[in-house]
């Protein structure tokens, strides 16, 4: 048994390479693994990391873990919601902006948080996160990075 | 000339640490790197060290102060930066903890074997390699180290049933999921202190016979993934790791396995599930891991935490470790205080002080002259324990007796503008989410509760809500198959316990005592204050408001949503809350 194959490691390869899970990939690790692509389907959407459409250029994870939400984290998703027409699990019209809500960032004391490719902001407040959105998209120059 | 140290864990990261960093290379320094120290409030923290001695701590240092720190080390003049050093007041919340877990968070590099060499790392397990395994466990029995994953299980009978258990195949796997929200020690250690993970889990091993291990990290933690990696790397080069560790004849390597995100894998036997590639949902216990882990053979399961304390232990001995606490807790325990608090961040206190020393006394109490409501602690399992029982010592019975856990150490502090219906109903939310299905009860006992809580906190409350909250708690409680069911119910169960006064105010009065819930609160100007900028008028939805330039403005309370947009616009605090 070589577990680095397993369905999960095999999702997670898609996706770092995609950035999501094509259903064509869906039915490739079926066929590789014999399982049914029911199977990999169950395995795909139970975990909230795994996406099974295309996301933005960008990628922001806002933070609603117990911290957050004490800190006001909601505003903050008024904001973004604001500035980019979209809530969680949505991709703006422009192709721009992924939101998603995640339960927690590890970076609690500076709460509210988000995390945007990666990179993490913390001690949010509705201005400060409209404006770090605004400079990406300035920088993106609309086209995307 | 003094040594700059920079803090970059991954808080210190997203307060601007990579920031400082750079401009203090651009101002011609050479920083070093090391990890979290705890007081993430400080953040970003810039280190000054002679030799081994820290010479002086500066806070929440911008990139603007990097040339004058260069020059200050330059010169050996800190003239120039005294006004970023610590208070002495700050300085307060590291003295008074007792660091046996976090002993090297924040000032080793996490990213230097060496550096870690040079602490007495690796140390201890020379020492147990010349040990029988069964003398490593006695000492952890004297120890009296329990998991610090939520259980408190003592950490040398779990090791002990798997040392003992049949077969040459075993299974160490170390629960780095960390699902708690709000609590964060786990990703410090990994980020901070990488090899005393690495230790402590290699000494796990060689007292229970695993030949292999893995570390289960969620993968909301990309920093800790990067660190770890490469502090296994570096230990399997240096001969630590994998085959014949320290010319021993033991062998043992380690893996990392990312988490997909799911709140539910961080349960043992669901982690399980999830690393050998499945959907990640609970098994029936027994056979209890220690039996049937990993590929149905025996597999141990410990938290990064009760890791970290394992060398410490060998090397200073059990007694040592157990003459800190309670009768009932050893040790010394981490907790990530957050919320409302002044002074936030890691704490590391012997078992036995009172909430009220942690929160009060460390912590500085609550932030902007509030008062203080509840302390949330255990996440999702746990409860949020009121001001009358503050003077309650950290200890696992005494902690469980108030209907909340000890659980992995998230403490989440609340003042008197959070609602403690609409915390209940954000946990169910949460768990109502993360119920991985398998029970009725869990998945939509959750639903109904989260559903019953929603209506009240928008004002729809209704004679008996209460007590059909209760009905269904214990009904969850007794139907659900693994802890996240189990204790789902106890946010709910605390809030009713301590704050009745705040559901029967939502439910019969029609009011949300805190003012946080929307539905149940309007907002009013205050003309004395009010500029007549029109700023509110703008943001507010619904038109509520009107008035003319230059004069004071006024909300209409029968179109007021509530929504508190005006409060946020104006400039001059002139909103309130009705
Ligand atoms: C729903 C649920 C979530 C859990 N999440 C975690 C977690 O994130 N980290 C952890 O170490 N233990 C978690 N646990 C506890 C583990 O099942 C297990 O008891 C622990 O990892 C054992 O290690 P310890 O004995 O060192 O504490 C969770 C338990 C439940 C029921
Ligand atoms: S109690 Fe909930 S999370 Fe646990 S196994 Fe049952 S359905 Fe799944
Ligand atoms: S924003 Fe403030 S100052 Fe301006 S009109 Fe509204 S209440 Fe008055
Ligand atoms: S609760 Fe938001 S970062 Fe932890």
């Amino acid at each position: 048994m070589n577990e680095n194959e397993s369905i999960v490691s095999l999702l997670q390869e898609v996706q770092a390479k995609n950035g999501y899970i094509p259903k064509d990939e869906i039915y490739r690790i079926a066929a590789e693994k014999g399982v049914s692509p029911a199977k990999v389907t169950g395995v795909a959407t139970f975990y909230s990391q795994f996406r099974l459409s295309k996301p933005g250029k960008n990628l922001i994870l806002l933070c609603k873990g117990t911290a957050c939400h004490v800190n006001s984290a909601d505003g903050i998703a008024a904001a973004l919601k604001e500035e980019l027409g979209i809530g969680g699990g949505e991709t703006s019209a422009d192709g721009l902006f992924t939101l998603e809500f995640v339960a927690c960032l590890g970076c609690c004391s500076l709460s509210p948080v988000m995390m945007i490719n990666g990179v993490a902001y913390g001690s949010l407040t509705p201005e400060k996160a409209k404006r770090i959105v605004r400079e990406i998209r300035d920088s993106n120059d609309g086209k995307g990075a | 000339m003094l040594r700059i140290v920079v803090g970059m864990g991954s808080c210190g990261v997203a307060a601007g640490a990579g920031r400082v960093k750079e401009a203090l290379e651009r101002a011609g320094a050479k920083p070093g790197i090391t990890g979290c120290v705890g007081a993430c409030y400080l953040e970003p923290i810039v280190d000054l060290y002679e030799g081994a001695e820290l010479k002086r701590r500066l806070v929440k240092v911008a990139p603007e102060d990097a040339p004058a720190i260069a020059a200050a080390v330059e010169s050996g003049d800190l003239a120039g930066v005294e006004r970023l050093a610590i208070s002495a007041e700050d300085e307060e919340f590291l003295s008074r903890q007792t660091r046996i877990a976090l002993r090297h968070c924040g000032v080793i590099d996490p990213e230097s074997l060496d550096a870690y060499r040079a602490a007495d790392g690796y140390k201890a397990l020379e020492k147990v390699l010349g040990m029988t395994p069964e003398a490593v466990i006695e000492e952890i029995k004297v120890s009296g180290l329990a998991g610090r994953g939520g259980a408190g299980f003592p950490t040398w009978f779990k090791w002990n049933a798997a040392r003992n258990a049949k077969g040459d195949e075993k299974y160490l796997i170390c629960n780095a999921d960390e699902g708690d929200p709000g609590a964060f020690m786990d990703r410090a250690v990994i980020e901070s202190d990488p090899h005393s993970l690495i230790e402590g889990m290699l000494i796990a091993a060689y007292a229970i016979g695993a030949k292999e291990a893995f570390v289960y990290v969620r993968a909301e933690y990309p920093l800790a993934i990067v660190r770890l990696e490469k502090a296994l790397g570096d230990a399997r080069a240096a001969g630590i790791l994998g085959k014949n560790v320290l010319g021993s004849g033991f062998s043992c390597d380690i893996r990392i396995k990312a988490g997909a995100g799911a709140f539910v894998c961080g349960e043992e036997t669901a982690l399980i599930e999830s690393l050998e590639g499945s959907r990640g949902m609970p098994r029936l216990k027994p056979p209890f891991p220690a039996e049937k882990g990993y590929l149905n053979k025996p597999s141990n399961i410990n938290n990064v935490e009760t890791f970290a304390n394992v060398a410490w232990i060998i090397l200073n001995g059990g007694a040592k470790f157990a003459a800190m606490g309670t009768e009932n807790s050893k040790g010394t325990k981490v907790f990530a205080l957050t919320g409302k608090i002044r002074r936030g961040g890691l704490v590391e206190i012997p078992m036995g002080l009172t909430l009220r020393e942690v929160i009060f006394g460390i912590g500085g109490g609550i932030r902007d002259g509030k008062r203080f409501k509840a302390v949330q602690m255990g996440g999702p399992s746990g409860g949020c324990i009121p001001e009358s029982l503050l003077d309650t010592r950290i200890d696992y019975r005494e902690l469980g007796a108030t209907g909340a856990i000890m659980g992995s150490g998230g403490m989440v502090v609340m003042d008197e503008t959070t609602c403690m219906v609409n915390m209940a109903k954000f946990f169910l939310d949460f768990t109502a989410r993360e119920s991985c299905g398998k029970c009725v009860h869990c998945r939509i006992g959750t639903r109904r509760l989260h559903e019953i809580l929603t209506r009240i906190t928008e004002g729809k409350g209704r004679e008996g809500d209460v007590e059909l909250l209760e009905e269904l708690c214990r009904g969850i409680k007794d139907g659900a198959l693994c802890g996240l069911g189990q204790t789902a119910p106890n946010p709910v169960l605390t809030t009713i316990r301590y704050f009745r006064d705040e559901y029967d105010a939502h439910i019969r009065e029609r009011r949300c005592p805190a003012g946080e819930c929307a539905a149940l609160r309007k907002f009013k100007i205050d003309p004395a204050k009010c500029k007549g900028c029109g700023a509110c008028a703008r943001k507010c939805p619904v038109k509520a408001i009107a008035g003319e330039p230059k004069k004071p403005y006024a909300i209409d309370p029968a179109k007021c949503i509530g929504c508190g947009s005006c409060e946020a616009a104006c400039r001059f605090g002139a909103v309130a809350k009705a």
